[in-house]
């Protein structure tokens, strides 16, 4: 079950620079903390990541034990030709998630 | 010796009226307002909210067979819409147990009844889903407690316990949040407990947690022994609080810090 928040305009103009937003819920266990009786609780958290415009990279950014949990990315693009916007965050364990968002670019 | 700010504090609370002064209704706040512009922007964004994941979750839960009967909750219900207006009501009284019940309760009483699935643990994801969907139908609804004679003697009761002090630093709930919401505690803002949001995304949860959970968290606070989760002495207290805060618009999935 993919839990995913994906703000992507529905609509843009040639050229226009588009507000994405992307959120996915996740723990971001840092492996610091100690559980109930001073347990050590696993490090679990996405590394990765990327966005995809139409198959070609457009964004990546590498996370860190310190980013919150459910972490929340939000950045800029130029918006060239419709298409599909697809997100994947890859983590500990080689886990995956993604989610896709289309775009009509007139 | 206690530090000066704590020295203050129990003199304003020693000086303090022994009985429980209401907030009139115009000065009545929402826990929203207290917090910084950034925070309430987070909230009002359905896109940068995080309680909106339990959201979607509940809504994949929603429409998923289970249990023996292998009935889903959009089996019975329709769309989750269906349900708007109804966790503006809740607690509400069930005539099957005779007792009042709060939404959590209900979602796994009708999982047991109807669906026949095990219920779900108290704070559990799922359940948290499901509660925060059905209550996100009823956002911008003003709070309705049901006009029902068989809630006064809960209602009374939860009114009883926000006024008695408890634990270790023998405070009551109404000790804070009647008669100090205008100050703050660790930096942080008293408020004047109101349940407008709940299940609530809390930044210092990382997650979405219950009222029940947000009380636990206070009767830990003044170190006094926690209800059980749904247990009768919290939902008497819930009734109350919503009592409370009758009228005010419920803003489920909320933020705060």
């Amino acid at each position: 079950m993919s839990r995913s928040l994906i703000s992507v305009p529905k609509t843009a103009k040639t050229g226009e620079v588009v507000d994405i937003r992307a959120m996915t819920a996740h723990p971001m266990e840092t492996g610091h903390r100690m559980g109930p009786n001073g347990v050590a609780i696993p490090r679990n958290i996405l590394t990765r990541l990327t966005c995809s415009y139409n198959g070609e990279e457009v964004f990546a950014a590498d996370f860190f034990p310190a980013i919150s949990a459910n972490p929340f990315v939000s950045f800029s693009l130029v918006a060239t030709e419709s298409g599909t916007l697809t997100f994947e965050w890859t983590g500990d364990g080689g886990q995956s998630e993604t989610a896709s968002a289309e775009i009509v670019v007139s | 010796m206690p530090r000066p700010a704590a020295g203050l504090l129990a003199l304003a609370l020693l000086t303090a009226p022994a009985a429980a002064q209401d907030i009139p209704p115009a000065e009545r706040r929402s826990g929203r307002d207290f917090m910084a512009p950034a925070t309430q922007a987070m909230q009002a964004d359905d896109t940068s909210n995080p309680g909106m994941l339990w959201v979607l979750q509940g809504e994949a839960l929603w429409q998923e067979k289970t249990g023996a009967a292998g009935r889903s909750c959009a089996d019975c219900h329709g769309a989750p819409a269906s349900l708007r207006g109804v966790a503006a009501r809740y607690p509400a009284f069930d005539t099957a147990s005779g007792r009042p019940i709060d939404l959590a309760g209900r979602i796994n009483q009708c999982r047991s009844v109807r669906q026949r699935a095990p219920a779900l643990e108290r704070e559990s994801d799922d359940l948290l889903a499901l509660t925060t969907l059905v209550a996100h139908q009823s956002r911008g609804l003003p709070i309705t407690p049901p006009d029902d004679p068989r809630l006064a003697p809960a209602r009374d009761e939860g009114r009883r316990i926000f006024t008695t002090r408890l634990g270790q630093l023998d405070l009551s709930c109404a000790n804070c949040h009647d008669q100090n919401w205008q100050g703050r505690l660790a930096g942080s803002a008293v408020t004047q407990a109101h349940p407008t949001g709940y299940p609530l995304y809390r930044l210092e949860w990382q997650g979405v947690g219950s009222l029940q959970r947000r009380l636990r968290n206070c009767m830990v606070g003044v170190r006094a022994d926690p209800f059980a989760p749904g247990s009768a002495e919290f939902i008497a207290l819930e009734l109350y609080l919503m009592q409370r805060a009758a009228g005010m618009a419920l803003e489920t999935p909320a933020i705060r810090p």
